[in-house]
């Protein structure tokens, strides 16, 4: 009876996940079917309490009421642009929570001197590889997104065979305790060397290409779940495992497609690692022409449709809240604005659309890349704020380009294209922008905050 | 192994359901939706409850009250984050526009 009572809510929290999920695709109910899963999650929990191997509450109770102090100031006082180092955090999280309880699993049974068969270790051997893969790569991601360590890739000679090497020895210390489940000394190094292998992973990659790596950690992390619920044979862990593990695999996808590289190019590439501009075409010769904000402010005060492009340096620059105030002002004199969000901008996807939402700029003026790029012809000002490679038409012309291929804003199809920039520093990618050349481009040097409040005070005087 | 079996039943289904319901959320909902399955996959506060509970050793013990802790910390930080960010998405409040039709990310 108490069995039943155990999987009916099982049941009922993965029915509650998978339309929470199903709600997500819509933006007015979104919010409803998180709700929803919520109470799906509470469900699980009771019903996982009511289990009768559980004999001592005394650790679990100090553990839920711990964990609620910790979580309660994680939801409620990390600030919207600090998103992606806290997504990367709650991953470290719940990687972390599978791994031990894989270990604790793994301790219990050689303990008691029944050590799993071979098929329960398979599952105990993935969990622990990839929770721990999944534990110290998003510590590193979470490091590089909040700059404590080098956002740059950090890259040395030999690095691609080194890790290689590293990966081999784990699956070998796999294979070991699959083998013969009682090679301790086997499943321990294996924390160890995986601990390891995540750090050297994510090490290389750099700021722009977090994106997917988040996507792929996330992942990871699902299917560590995944195994939890395999070696101790409990369904919701491997459903709700397997939701997670799908998501973040086509957010890896599709990130990846959105840049025009593999995964393996994005892991083991290095990108940007030399910052040459590979073949692509030198500034010699080629000149800039700079704007000032009251010429900018002209332009934009009479355009018909204004497309902004809002790209990381608006994060960094904290003007989100700045844009939507330019945004409204040119509304409220005629013009219409909408938001052009290219699927790698930013650190981690959707960061833009998360940025503006808080700066109450209304969702159905934000617009993906497919949306939107018809409309650039129409546009009498694209305005790009902090963005580079994902409006550089050499991704379209050049094949030399490191980014050829890449899918762009055709920030160049408007009538003019006026870019708010701190500097001439190449991108990300360390390559030069033709865009920043053309003829119909003026250019309006500063911090991007700054620039948008001037533009609005000029805005307001014409 | 009939059990496990069936496990790879509900995994394989399971991977299948969420691979049709998540190519159908718009990027703009991207960021939410890898905050919602974070705050989904703490669902392994379940194995950590049974192993700080089932008193076994101590050593499972500990390791599973630290697991609670990371996955409770998940789960309620995760919801709430959610929250927030969904919170903060509005239509615009002018005069009733139609919204732009989403389309899912075709060809994924």
């Amino acid at each position: 009876m108490r069995d039943l009572f155990i999987q009916a809510s099982y049941l009922a929290a993965s029915v509650m996940f998978i339309l929470g999920l199903r709600m997500l695709t819509r933006p007015d109910k979104a919010r409803r079917g998180m709700q929803l899963a919520g109470v799906g999650m509470l469900f699980a929990i009771v019903g996982t309490l009511l289990n009768h191997t559980i004999v001592d509450f005394r650790w679990i109770i100090a553990g839920l009421i711990l964990g609620v102090i910790i979580g309660y100031p994680m939801g409620t006082r990390v600030p919207m642009t600090a998103m992606p180092q806290r997504i990367a955090l709650s991953l470290t999280l719940s990687a972390l929570a599978a791994t031990l309880v894989g270990v604790a699993e793994y301790y219990t049974r050689m303990a008691a001197g029944t050590p799993p068969d071979r098929v329960t270790m398979t599952a105990l051997g993935f969990e622990i590889m990839l929770g721990c893969i999944t534990v110290a790569g998003t510590i590193v991601a979470a490091g590089k997104l909040q700059e404590w360590l080098p956002s740059r890739p950090l890259t040395y000679k030999g690095q691609n065979l080194l890790n290689g090497l590293v990966f081999l020895g784990i699956i070998a210390l796999l294979i070991t305790v699959i083998a013969d489940p009682t090679q301790q000394w086997a499943f321990y190094s294996m924390i160890g060397v995986a601990l390891l292998f995540g750090t050297m992973l994510v090490l290389p990659i750099g700021g722009a290409d977090m994106p997917v790596v988040v996507a792929l950690l996330n992942s990871y992390s699902g299917l560590a779940s995944c195994a939890t619920g395999f070696a101790i044979g409990n369904v919701i862990l491997i459903i709700s495992g397997s939701l997670d593990g799908s998501s973040g695999f086509i957010l890896s996808v599709l990130m990846s497609k959105a840049m025009n590289r593999s995964f393996t190019n994005v892991l083991f590439g290095a990108f940007g690692s030399e910052p040459k501009a590979v073949g692509a075409k030198s500034s010699a010769g080629m000149s800039v022409r700079s704007i000032g904000v009251e010429d900018a402010a002209i332009q934009l005060a009479y355009a018909q449709l204004v497309i902004i492009i809002p790209g990381y340096g608006m994060a960094v620059a904290q003007a989100q809240h700045a844009v939507r105030e330019l945004a409204e002002l040119i509304e409220k004199r005629g013009g219409e604005v909408k938001f052009a969000v290219h699927p790698v901008a930013g650190r981690m996807p959707g960061h833009m659309n998360v940025l503006l939402a808080e700066a109450n700029v209304p969702y159905d003026k934000l617009y993906d890349m497919d949306e939107i790029n018809g409309e650039f012809d129409r546009a009498d000002v694209a305005l790009v704020i902090g963005a580079n490679d994902v409006v550089n038409p050499a991704a379209r012309s050049d094949k030399a380009s490191p980014i050829y291929g890449m899918p762009i804003l055709n920030a160049d199809h408007a009538k003019s294209v006026i870019v708010l920039k701190r500097g001439m520093s190449a991108g990300f990618a360390g390559i030069e922008n033709e865009l920043f050349y053309d003829r119909k481009t003026s250019m309006l040097f500063g911090d991007a905050k700054a620039s948008l409040t001037g533009l609005i005070g000029e805005i307001k005087n014409v | 192994m009939s059990s496990q079996l069936l496990e790879l039943y509900v995994f394989v289904l399971a991977a299948f359901t969420g691979y049709m319901v998540i190519t159908r959320v718009p990027p703009l909902l991207h960021t939410p939706l890898m905050a919602a399955t974070n705050a989904i996959a703490g669902i392994s506060l379940v194995g950590s409850l049974i192993a700080a509970g089932a008193a076994q050793n101590r050593v499972a013990t500990i390791l599973g009250f630290v697991a609670v802790v990371a996955a409770t910390s998940n789960i309620v930080g995760g919801f709430i984050i959610v929250d927030r960010m969904l919170k903060m998405f509005k239509r615009d409040t002018g005069p009733a526009k139609q919204p732009p039709a989403k389309q899912p990310p075709s060809g994924a």
